[in-house]
């Protein structure tokens, strides 16, 4: 009995830990600026899958939508166990917002073939909305469960987890295939050495393509020798573009977003009247007085 | 554009029979909204044995209570809850439709909104009615919600439209609408509604719910006393408690205090915790994220006692104390008792 578990991922910039350096002068952020890394919960996600896959025995597919270097990202879920990596990217998903990203990422587990279940982070820093999972699993027309903490069986009708609820947890079964979102609920297993010198060679057709332009050799047929080699070893990383998930042009990236953006403000903060207060006994005080005086305090 | 438009929906979230503060929030939201579009302002209710709820909410604003009771919809899950919102939705085509920013509403808001092929808006924090004039596309939208949220950390806020078919959907974070009175004298009109639910919606099945009540009221408390990494140990954080105690006030923290295992996740304050806008936020050792800042800078007043005389908090507060908060806490209690 094996299972096949996808996991999908987002390559994000690191919001987190913001610094001078990426605000401009204008005060808006600079994404470029910015470090790319694996979105924090989607690591949690893909833990999970792996335990799974210890567990039970299961193939791990990972999958993301991004520009060509998200491919960063799908190296280093293979570097810590996933069997399998998929690609997503083409302009014309640019630009979308979560109806649009769930839509193709539903075309593309549809590529990728019949699964149990598929795992995401339930939500990526950059935008903290938590919604692709769930419409995702609308998309496919399959149960969903958000705020997964641990998963306690799998077999190959059902699926039994523990999540979060507000102030307390929730044991719910749901029939495969179903879509779950992971929360920060598990310690990420780190790369592993011999697998970080097995698959550093992995690369997509654009990386193999630009590898080659490189050394000014562009022989279709070489290259479709190198492509055969690099799948026998295993290294293969499957791009896909919306063509080749057969995505409906209207509902992908910009076309298929019902959602504009209007404006987009920084933040600036206000230093609204500031007092600063001695540390000392006088200091404090006075602003414990002050504070009676205009009844913040009673 | 003669035609009508659809009312303002919110969706009241409920559990064991008790309405959530936020969904009386965007009730009052909700209710001017609608006056400023001419229209109605209707609760959706779904639940079982929840009928008690209904006078509140007309209370509170509501003209309409739809209410959906069945055995199915007791505890919440996802799946039959979108069921019978995207039967009513297709039925009535509402204009607006909120849910809280909550952990059932972030699940639930976008099953439905995929299936209806609507535009949704994630933890927003302000909602206002303006015309949208899409250059792009060359399209007038009067009128519209403006769907107010902070991103990409909190760094930017961006104002989002829904420029496809009614309804616009948002979920609202928490804590940020105001409440209202509510009028007791107020009245509305109640339909009932038959849920009809299928196997297919009733797959998921709750094994078993641990519920434990929350020790601490953060939302609606006065007086905040909230400690960060800066206090230095669990031990220490009883100096929070003291201080809280002595000015009547409840005790938060932030991400860093939790994650280190000092205070239980129920007291955080911030983007991933909860947002609060008490008369006085004491931060005690925090240095101020973005993410922090984000849930409590609309605190009336503001403290911020830190060592470092260049930590971001100091930027929103009123009042900031640089120093050792072993020896200012103290200091202050002392300074307290002794004035009342």
């Amino acid at each position: 009995m094996s299972f096949t578990i996808i996991v999908f991922v987002k390559q994000v910039p690191d919001t987190q830990n913001i610094t001078g350096e990426a605000m401009k002068a204008d005060g808006t952020v600079n994404r470029a600026a910015l470090p790319a890394i694996f979105n924090p919960e989607d690591l949690n996600a893909l833990e999970l899958a792996l335990q799974l896959k210890d567990r039970y025995g299961a193939k791990v597919v990972v999958g993301t939508m991004g520009p060509p270097n998200a491919a960063e990202v799908l190296r280093d879920a293979l570097y810590r166990g996933a069997d399998e990596a998929v690609l997503l990217t083409d302009r014309n998903f640019a630009g979308a917002d979560t109806l649009a990203t769930s839509y193709a990422l539903s075309c593309c587990a549809k590529k990728i073939g019949k699964f149990d279940l598929i795992l995401c982070g339930r939500q990526a820093i950059d935008g903290d909305t938590a919604q692709v999972g769930p419409q995702l699993a609308e998309k496919l027309k399959i149960p969903q469960i958000s705020y997964i903490e641990e998963v306690i069986s799998l077999d190959k009708h059902k699926v039994k987890a523990r999540r979060a609820i507000e102030g307390g947890y929730e044991i719910l079964e749901t029939p495969v295939p179903a879509m779950l979102t992971v929360i920060d609920s598990n310690d990420p297993r780190p790369p592993a050495a011999k697998k970080i010198m097995k698959f550093k060679k992995a690369i997509t057709r654009s990386e193999l393509v630009k590898a080659h332009a490189g050394a000014n050799y562009t022989d279709a047929e070489a290259l479709a020798e190198e492509e055969e080699n690099l799948k026998t070893k295993n290294l293969w990383i499957n791009e896909w573009n919306a063509s080749s998930v057969d995505a409906d042009p209207q509902r992908i990236g910009l076309a298929g977003s019902p959602t504009k953006v209007k404006k987009i403000e920084s933040v600036v903060l206000t230093a609204a009247d500031f007092k600063k207060i001695e540390a000392n006994e006088q200091g404090i005080n006075g602003l414990i007085h002050e504070l009676i005086q205009d009844h913040t305090l009673g | 554009m003669s035609e009508k438009i659809g009312n303002v929906w919110v969706f009241i979230e409920q559990e064991g029979g008790k309405i959530a503060d936020v969904s009386l929030e965007l009730v009052c939201k909700g209710h001017e909204l609608a006056k400023r579009l001419g229209v109605k302002t209707e609760a959706v209710l779904l639940g079982n044995k929840i009928r008690h709820c209904v006078d509140t909410l007309y209370h509170y604003g509501c003209d309409t209570v739809y209410l959906a009771e069945d055995k199915h919809l007791e505890p919440f899950t996802v799946l039959p809850y979108a069921k019978v919102i995207m039967d009513l939705i297709k039925e009535h085509k509402p204009n607006i439709l909120l849910f809280g920013a909550t952990l059932k509403g972030r699940e639930l808001a976008p099953r439905v909104a995929s299936e209806k092929l609507a535009g949704l808006t994630a933890d927003c924090t302000d909602l206002q009615i303006d015309d949208f004039d899409d250059k792009v596309n060359k399209k007038f939208y009067k009128n519209k919600l403006m769907q107010i949220r902070p991103a990409f950390g909190g760094n930017i806020i961006a104002t989002i439209v829904n420029t496809w078919d009614d309804p616009q959907m948002v979920t609202v974070r928490e804590g940020v609408m105001k409440m209202t009175e509510p009028d007791k004298s107020r009245k509305g009109k109640l339909v009932e509604v038959k849920p009809s639910l299928s196997k297919e919606e009733t797959i998921v099945k709750v094994i078993e719910r641990v519920s434990k009540e929350k020790n601490v009221n953060l939302k609606g408390a006065q007086i905040i006393v909230a400690g960060g990494y800066g206090v230095g140990s669990k031990e220490n954080f009883k100096l929070i408690y003291e201080l809280a105690e002595a000015l009547g006030g409840q005790v938060g923290a932030s991400r860093a205090a939790v994650d280190a295992g000092w205070i239980d996740h129920d007291h955080q304050v911030g983007q991933t915790g909860v947002t609060v806008r008490p008369k006085l936020y004491i931060a005690c050792g925090i240095s101020g994220s973005i993410q922090h800042r984000a849930g409590m800078q609309e605190a009336k007043r503001i403290i911020a006692i830190n060592s470092d005389p260049d930590a971001p908090i100091l930027s929103v507060a009123h009042y900031g104390i640089v120093g050792d908060l072993n020896d200012i806490i103290p200091k202050m209690i002392k300074a307290y008792k002794s004035k009342v």
